[in-house]
C-alpha cells in the first residue's frame, strides 16, 4: 500500500475520531434534555407545538413494549406514505420528467427497503421516480429511519444507564429531537457545502444540450444501439444535495442517481468524498462516546469505538491494497502501474477522480456502516477486492454499524461476550452493575442470529430457483457472489449492492423485502426488550470480581467472539464465491 | 397492535427510584399512539421533505447559482447560467470518438455512451471474458487511431467509469493521447502539454482525490486553440510524427 493510501485513511480517521467526542456529548445532551447552544431556544416552539399536536407531553415516559408499538406503527404508517406516493407518482407534483407510477412489487420492495435504513434499490433514481418522491418520500424516510436508529439505541442507554423503573424514554420525543436538533441543522450545512462542490439542487426540469461531437452510436457501441446520429445529451438534474446530505449522514446510502455516489452530482470532487465518508461514520462512531456520557464511565465508549476502529481498518486496509495491485488478468493489455501521472490499479467501475485508494477507502466505510452508498462498482472490484466490503457487512453491520444500529448491535455482541467471559471466569456476567441473565441472553441471540440466517438461507433459495438464478449477469463463482451479496447486503440492512444481479423482479422485490423487514425490526425489538428489562433491574456496585469492560483484554475477546459468531458463519459461502474467483485469477483460467 | 399495547398496561407497574423518571407510563391506548405517529410523520414529510429541500433550492441558486443549476458550461468552456447557450456540464463527460479528439473514458451507459440521464457502470466481473473482449477492443481502437504508437496504455483509458459519465481521465491518459493529436491539429506536444496542464486538476488541496484532466473542457479549449480541420500551412511539425517523452 502507497503512502498516499495511509494517508487518506489517517486522515479520514484523525477528523472522525477529533469529532466523536464533541458530537458525542452533543447527543447526549439532546436526548438527556440539556441545553444545546441556542438550538433548543430556535426549535423549542417548534417542537412543543409537535407534542401538543400528537398529544404527548416531553417528560411522557414509554415502558419497552409501548416504545417498541410506537416504533412499529410509526415505521409502518411511513411504509405506507412511501408505498402510496411511488404507486401515484404519476398524477403527484414536481414530476418535470413525466415519471409514471412504479409497479406494486417494486414500490413494495423500495418502500420496505427505505424505512428499514437499508436503501437497497431495484430502480435507476434519474430514470424512475420524480423530484417530488425522490424528496417528499425516499429524502423524509432518510431522516425517519435514521431518527429510529437513533431512538432505539438511545432507550437501550437507557435500559443500560437506568435502576429499578420500566420507562425507557419516549419514542416520540427521541425521534423528533434527533430530527430537529442532529440530522436537519447538520443537513442543512453539509448539503450548502455539496452545492459549492457541484452537486446540483433545483427543480427545474433536465438540461438538454446539443453534443460538441455527434456520433453514430453503432460505432460506440457495437450493434444494438438505435439507427442515426446522437446529436444531444439530456443530463437529469434534481433536488440532489439535499438528498445527498442526508444519504451520508443517516447511513442510508439510497442515492438520487443510479450510479450512486460515484455519479458526478452526487460526489463532484475529493472534498465532497471525504465529507461524505466523514458523514457515514461521524454519528456511529460518536454514538460510542454518547454511550459513555449516558452510562457514566466514557472509558466504556471508548473501548467500544476502539473495536469498532479495529475491524473497520482490518477490512479497510486489505481491500485498498487489492484494489490498488489491479486486475492481473488485464496486465497484458493496460498499464495498472502507479505513477504520478495516473492512479493506476483495477479502474473497472472506478472513477478518475477517486482512483482505487479513495474508492476502497469509501466503500468499506459505507459497508462498514450500513450505509450502503458505493462510489465505485463493487461487481467490478477484484475478487479479494470485493470480499472485504461483503464481509464487513456480514460482521453484522457493527464496524461501526449504521447510524444508532450499529451500536445497539455491537451491544448485542458485548453482552455475549460478557456471558461467554462471566463462564469462563466463573462469575454471574454482569455489564455495568446489571446482572444478564437468560432473557437477556436470549434476546440478544436473536438480534445477533436473524441477519446471517437470513442471509444464508435467503442465498440458497436464490441459488436452486429459476427466478434467483435468472438474475445472475457474471458467469461462474462471481455470480454466486452477485447473489451472496444481494441477500447479505439487504438481510443486513445495507444497501449497497453487487449491482451487476437484476434485482426488479417480483422474486428478488418481494423475498428482498421480506427479508429488509424482519432483519430490522428483528434487531430492533430485542434491544428494545432488553432494554425494559435492564432498566428495571438494580445496578449492583463493581467489586474485585467484577470483569472490567473496558479494558484492551476485553476488546479483543470482543473481537473474537464477532469473528468467531459472524465471520465465520460465512465463510463456507464466501469459499464458493470471492475465494474461489481468486483462485481463478491466479490460475489464470476461469 | 392494541393486544401488545393492553398487556403492556398491564404487567408494567411502574416502580419508582430510577434516575429521575418516576412516572408511569402515560403514552397508552392504541388510538393515541396512531394520532401521535400520524402527526408526526405528516410533519416531519413536510419539514424534512418538502420546507428542507426548498429552502436548500432557495439558498443554494442565491449562494452558489452555477453548481445548483447543473455547472453548465458553454462552447467557450465558460460557466453559464443559460440553458440555451450550455454545450454541456464541467461535471459530466461527454463521448467522443474522432481521431482528432481526446477520446474520454470508456462508458457503460445504454443505450448510448455518456447518456447522463442514465447513469451505470459496466458491473463486469474482474474474471468475465466479455470485460477481456471489450478491453481488447477498446485496445484496438486507440491503436488503430494511432499506428506506431506502442506506449502502454493507461488503465483508465482502457475501463469504463463507475458512473459511465466520469467527466475526467488521468494525466497519463490525455499525454498517451498527445502523438494523435498533435499529428492531426497540427500542433506541437508542448503546447498540448501545456492545454492539458491548464484542464488538470486535484487532488485537492494537494490532498483529497487524485490528479484529473477535464476531457470535456480540454477539448472545448483544443477547439478554440487550434480547430479541426486545421487551416493550410498552419503548423510546423506536421510531416515529422509527434513523439511525447
Amino acid at each position: 500500500m502507497t503512502g498516499e493510501a495511509w494517508l487518506q485513511i489517517g486522515l479520514l480517521m484523525l477528523v472522525v475520531l477529533l469529532l466523536a467526542k464533541p458530537v458525542g456529548a452533543f447527543l447526549a445532551r439532546v436526548y438527556e434534555f440539556q441545553p444545546l447552544f441556542g438550538l433548543d431556544k430556535l426549535f423549542g416552539p417548534l417542537e412543543r407545538g409537535i407534542y401538543r399536536l400528537c398529544g404527548i407531553r416531553m417528560d411522557d415516559e414509554q415502558n419497552w413494549k409501548q416504545y417498541a408499538a410506537a416504533c412499529l406503527v410509526f415505521n409502518f404508517l411511513g411504509f405506507l406514505a412511501v408505498y402510496a406516493i411511488q404507486r401515484l407518482q404519476g398524477s403527484l407534483p414536481l414530476n418535470p420528467a413525466g415519471m409514471k407510477a412504479l409497479p406494486p412489487s417494486l414500490a413494495f420492495n423500495t418502500a420496505a427497503s427505505f424505512i428499514t435504513n437499508t436503501n437497497w434499490q431495484n430502480y435507476a433514481g434519474e430514470s424512475t421516480m420524480s423530484y417530488g418522491t425522490q424528496m417528499a418520500a425516499l429524502t423524509v424516510q432518510n431522516f425517519l429511519s435514521a431518527a429510529t436508529g437513533m431512538a432505539v439505541l438511545v432507550a437501550l442507554l437507557r435500559g443500560l444507564a437506568r435502576k429499578t423503573t420500566s420507562g425507557i424514554g419516549n419514542f416520540w420525543v427521541d425521534v423528533t429531537r434527533s430530527v430537529l436538533y442532529v440530522l436537519l441543522p447538520i443537513c442543512v450545512i453539509f448539503s450548502l457545502i455539496l452545492v459549492s462542490q457541484g452537486v446540483p439542487q433545483t427543480l427545474e426540469r433536465y438540461v438538454h444540450v446539443k453534443l460538441v461531437q455527434p456520433f453514430e452510436p453503432a460505432a460506440a457501441t457495437g450493434a444494438a444501439a438505435r439507427p442515426g446520429a446522437v446529436t444531444s445529451q439530456t443530463i437529469a438534474i434534481g433536488p440532489v444535495a439535499s438528498q445527498e446530505a442526508i444519504k451520508e449522514l443517516g447511513t442510508n446510502g439510497g442515492g438520487f442517481f443510479n450510479a450512486n455516489s460515484a455519479h458526478p452530482f452526487e460526489n463532484p470532487t475529493g472534498l465532497s468524498n471525504f465529507l461524505e465518508e466523514t458523514a457515514i461514520l461521524l454519528i456511529p462512531l460518536a454514538f460510542c462516546y454518547t454511550f459513555g456520557r449516558m452510562v457514566g464511565d466514557t472509558r466504556q465508549g471508548w473501548a467500544i469505538m476502539a473495536a469498532m476502529v479495529i475491524l473497520l481498518l482490518a477490512f479497510m486496509i486489505p481491500c485498498v491494497i487489492t484494489e490498488q495491485a489491479g486486475n492481473p488478468l488485464l496486465a497484458k493489455y493496460a498499464n495498472q502501474r502507479q505513477t504520478t501521472l495516473q492512479p493506476g490499479g483495477n479502474m473497472e467501475g472506478k472513477e478518475a477522480r477517486f482512483g482505487p485508494i479513495n474508492s476502497a477507502i469509501f466503500v468499506s466505510t459505507a459497508t462498514g456502516t450500513s450505509t450502503g452508498a458505493v462510489n465505485s462498482m463493487l461487481d467490478s472490484f477484484t475478487p479479494l477486492g470485493g470480499l472485504f466490503p461483503l464481509w464487513l457487512i456480514q460482521l453484522s453491520e457493527v464496524a461501526p454499524g449504521g447510524i444508532g444500529s450499529g451500536l445497539y448491535g455491537m451491544l448485542m455482541f458485548v453482552l455475549v461476550t460478557v456471558f461467554i467471559a462471566g463462564l469462563m471466569i466463573g462469575r454471574t456476567p454482569e455489564y455495568l452493575g446489571k446482572k444478564i441473565e437468560a432473557f437477556e441472553m436470549k434476546m440478544a441471540s436473536i438480534a445477533i442470529l436473524v441477519p446471517p440466517s437470513l442471509a444464508l438461507l435467503g442465498a440458497a433459495v436464490a441459488c436452486v430457483i429459476a427466478p434467483g438464478v435468472a438474475g445472475i449477469a457474471n458467469p461462474g463463482a462471481h455470480g454466486f457472489t452477485e447473489i451472496l451479496y444481494a441477500m447479505t447486503s439487504q438481510a443486513n440492512n445495507n444497501g449497497s449492492a453487487f449491482a451487476g444481479l437484476n434485482g426488479d423482479t417480483p422474486f428478488y422485490n418481494i423475498v428482498g423485502g421480506l427479508i429488509m423487514l424482519i432483519a430490522r425490526y428483528w434487531t430492533i425489538i430485542p434491544p428494545l426488550a432488553i432494554a425494559g428489562s435492564l432498566a428495571r433491574k438494580k445496578i449492583v456496585p463493581a467489586g474485585s470480581g467484577t470483569l472490567s469492560t473496558h479494558t484492551p483484554l476485553f476488546v479483543f475477546v470482543l473481537l473474537g467472539i464477532i469473528v468467531v459468531v459472524v465471520a465465520l458463519t460465512f465463510f463456507p459461502a464466501l469459499a464458493l464465491g470471492p475465494l474461489a474467483e481468486q483462485l481463478q485469477t491466479f490460475a489464470g483460467h476461469f | 397492535m392494541s393486544a401488545t399495547d393492553g398487556s403492556a398496561h398491564a404487567d408494567e407497574s411502574n416502580s419508582p427510584g430510577g434516575r429521575g423518571q418516576t412516572k408511569p407510563p402515560r403514552c397508552g391506548g392504541f388510538l393515541t399512539m396512531l394520532r401521535a405517529a400520524l402527526v408526526l410523520l405528516t410533519f416531519c414529510t413536510v419539514l424534512t421533505g418538502i420546507v428542507y429541500p426548498l429552502a436548500i433550492t432557495g439558498i443554494a441558486r442565491v449562494l452558489f447559482p452555477w453548481q445548483a443549476a447543473g455547472s453548465l458550461i458553454n462552447r467557450k468552456g465558460q460557466p453559464t447560467l443559460h440553458r440555451r447557450s450550455a454545450i454541456g456540464s464541467a461535471q459530466i463527460g461527454q463521448y467522443f470518438n474522432q481521431p482528432w479528439y481526446f477520446w474520454p473514458r470508456p462508458s457503460a451507459t445504454s443505450p448510448v455512451p455518456y447518456n447522463a440521464a442514465a447513469s451505470g457502470g459496466s458491473n463486469l466481473g474482474p474474471t468475465n471474458p466479455t470485460l477481456i473482449a471489450h478491453i481488447k477492443q477498446r485496445v484496438q481502437a486507440l491503436r488503430n487511431a494511432d499506428i506506431g504508437n506502442s506506449a502502454p496504455i493507461p488503465v483508465d483509458l482502457l475501463t469504463s467509469s463507475a458512473s459511465g459519465l466520469d467527466p475526467d481521465e488521468s494525466v497519463a491518459a490525455a499525454y498517451y493521447q498527445i502523438p494523435r493529436i498533435a499529428r492531426l491539429r497540427r500542433m506541437s506536444p508542448r503546447r498540448l502539454k501545456k492545454l492539458i496542464a491548464r484542464y488538470t486538476s486535484g487532488p485537492q488541496f494537494g490532498l483529497l482525490g487524485e490528479k484529473v484532466v477535464n476531457v470535456l473542457e480540454l477539448n472545448l479549449a483544443l477547439d478554440r486553440a487550434a480547430p479541426y480541420p486545421p487551416a493550410p500551412g498552419a503548423s510546423f511539425n506536421h510531416l515529422r510524427r509527434a513523439t511525447v517523452r
